[in-house]
């Protein structure tokens, strides 16, 4: 039940009160409730947890979040080896 | 997929196992505390592949396997009744009651139906005005926002014959109650990023600093779980105990607000048993007073109920890390998946399917 699963949102829409939206999970499409990521875009990633969005995917920028520690430790493993040697 | 594939990436994931090597120097235990990471690790294999100095424990976070006993049989009885249609999530259907499951209730004439969404539920309602409708609103935080906002839904648009039974539990709780056990063995957590998802990871810092132990938020694809395992590792190596989120594409720190208040509106923190492990003060959500209409237990009396675990499963012990699917005289023998004995056996989630699904050559060659 906690398996969450990223899918594209490819329609915006309102149903009542409710922002729903349809998301596409690799070609298969789905109603989705949108209602709690008010921010959410059409193109933009988002994951879905028994049939609501709970989170958008920042995919940028965890990815430059990832090269930027590695960025890190790569330069701090340089200074450790200076100061050994 | 896109954001799928890339974070299964074999070469990632074998730098990131390399990487793991070198850091660890000495034995640590890891308890992943999501059931979905439980199968992850297993599925791919990733728990064979980990240095053999790190052990990993499986954690409580199977809302299917911790929801009690009296609470099945609860909604068993109002599954049966002629003037309900009993809605659920799928993994909810085979666990056992103490007697009956709600596929046997099905069979029996019972109108038992299989939900996506609560939305769903509603729908159902909407459209059978005749009959009532029951959801079962189990799970962690990561289900609360989609149940509770059903129920918001029904009292807004006035939906009568829709109704809930809650079961609600939540994880910063569990995950201190494992640690203040004297049987604990956890040295480091890996939270559950689906969980941080809703609730951010803010709560965490206090449970990190008062038993030493680190918490890495982590994710579920293989490249998301090694980072959390590398992250704990580098902690414990280095003998710090801090909250850090290696799950950055989906949580942040404080997590889904939208989600949070509308759960803050429809339910409030109770106290909950846990199946097999007790109770545990505070660590569970129920139906606020202004919401008491839509409680199915309120609206059907089910009598008294007298509930019959069986003798031989372990659960309570594997849900808490202190023993492992294997070490269960009745596992792969008396209860498998089509004759479970215990939740854990049921659910998709549940560490003891997880181990006849993916080590069951292992363990009945042992
Ligand atoms: S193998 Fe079956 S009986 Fe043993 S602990 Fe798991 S669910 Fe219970």
């Amino acid at each position: 039940m906690c398996l969450s699963i990223p899918g594209k949102i490819t329609e915006v829409y309102a149903d009542g009160s409710l922002i729903m939206g349809k998301v596409d999970f690799g070609g298969v499409l789905k109603e989705v409730c949108l209602d709690y990521v008010p921010e959410a875009q059409t193109g933009q990633y988002v994951l879905i947890h028994v049939g609501f969005a709970i989170s958008v995917l920042d995919e940028d920028e965890a990815m430059a979040r990832m090269d930027l520690v590695r960025e890190i430790e790569n330069y701090e493993e340089e200074l450790n080896s200076d100061e050994i040697r | 997929m896109k954001y799928v594939d890339e974070y299964r990436d074999p070469a990632q994931v074998k730098s990131l196992l390399e990487e793991i090597a070198k850091v660890v120097s000495r034995p640590w235990t890891l308890m992943e505390i999501c059931g979905g990471q439980t199968h992850a690790f297993l599925h791919h294999g990733l728990d064979d592949m980990l240095p053999d100095e790190i052990e990993l424990v499986h954690g409580p976070g199977c809302p299917v396997c911790v929801t009690p006993l009296e609470q099945i049989d609860r909604a068993l009885a109002i599954a049966a009744r002629p003037e309900v249609i009993f809605t659920s999530y799928g993994d909810m259907l085979r666990v056992p009651g103490s007697t009956v499951d709600l596929f046997n209730v099905r069979a029996k004439g019972g109108d038992v139906r299989v939900v996506y969404s609560p939305l769903e539920s509603l729908k159902i309602a909407q459209a059978n005005p005749d009959k009532q409708v029951v959801f079962f609103a189990i799970g962690f935080e990561t289900t609360a926002p989609a149940n509770a906002m059903a129920v918001l839904q029904a009292q807004k648009q006035n939906i009568k014959n829709f109704s809930v039974v809650v079961s609600h539990v939540c994880v910063p709780p569990a995950m201190e109650a494992i640690l203040s056990s004297k049987h604990n063995r956890v040295q480091a957590y890996l939270a559950a990023g689906h969980v941080c998802a809703v609730m951010g990871y803010h709560e965490y810092p206090p449970i990190a600093e008062k038993y030493k132990v680190p918490i890495v938020v982590t994710g579920f694809e293989p490249v998301d779980l090694l980072r959390g395992v590398l992250a704990a590792i580098k902690q414990l190596e280095a003998g710090k105990a801090e909250v850090e989120n290696a799950y950055e594409r989906a949580v942040t720190l404080e997590g889904n607000l939208p989600a949070q208040k509308v759960i803050n509106t429809v339910l409030q923190p109770v106290d909950r048993k846990w199946r097999g492990i007790g109770m545990i003060p505070k660590s569970g959500w129920g139906l606020r007073p202004e919401f008491e209409s839509f409680d199915a237990e309120m609206r059907f009396s089910v009598g008294e109920i007298v509930t019959q675990e069986s003798p031989l499963c372990i659960a309570g012990e594997i849900l808490q890390g202190i023993q492992k699917p294997p070490q269960c005289s009745a596992f792969g023998k008396e209860c498998t998946p089509s004759t479970p004995l215990g939740a854990p056996m049921v659910s998709a989630e549940g560490a003891c399917s997880a181990y006849y699904r993916y080590h069951r050559e292992a363990v009945f060659h042992e």
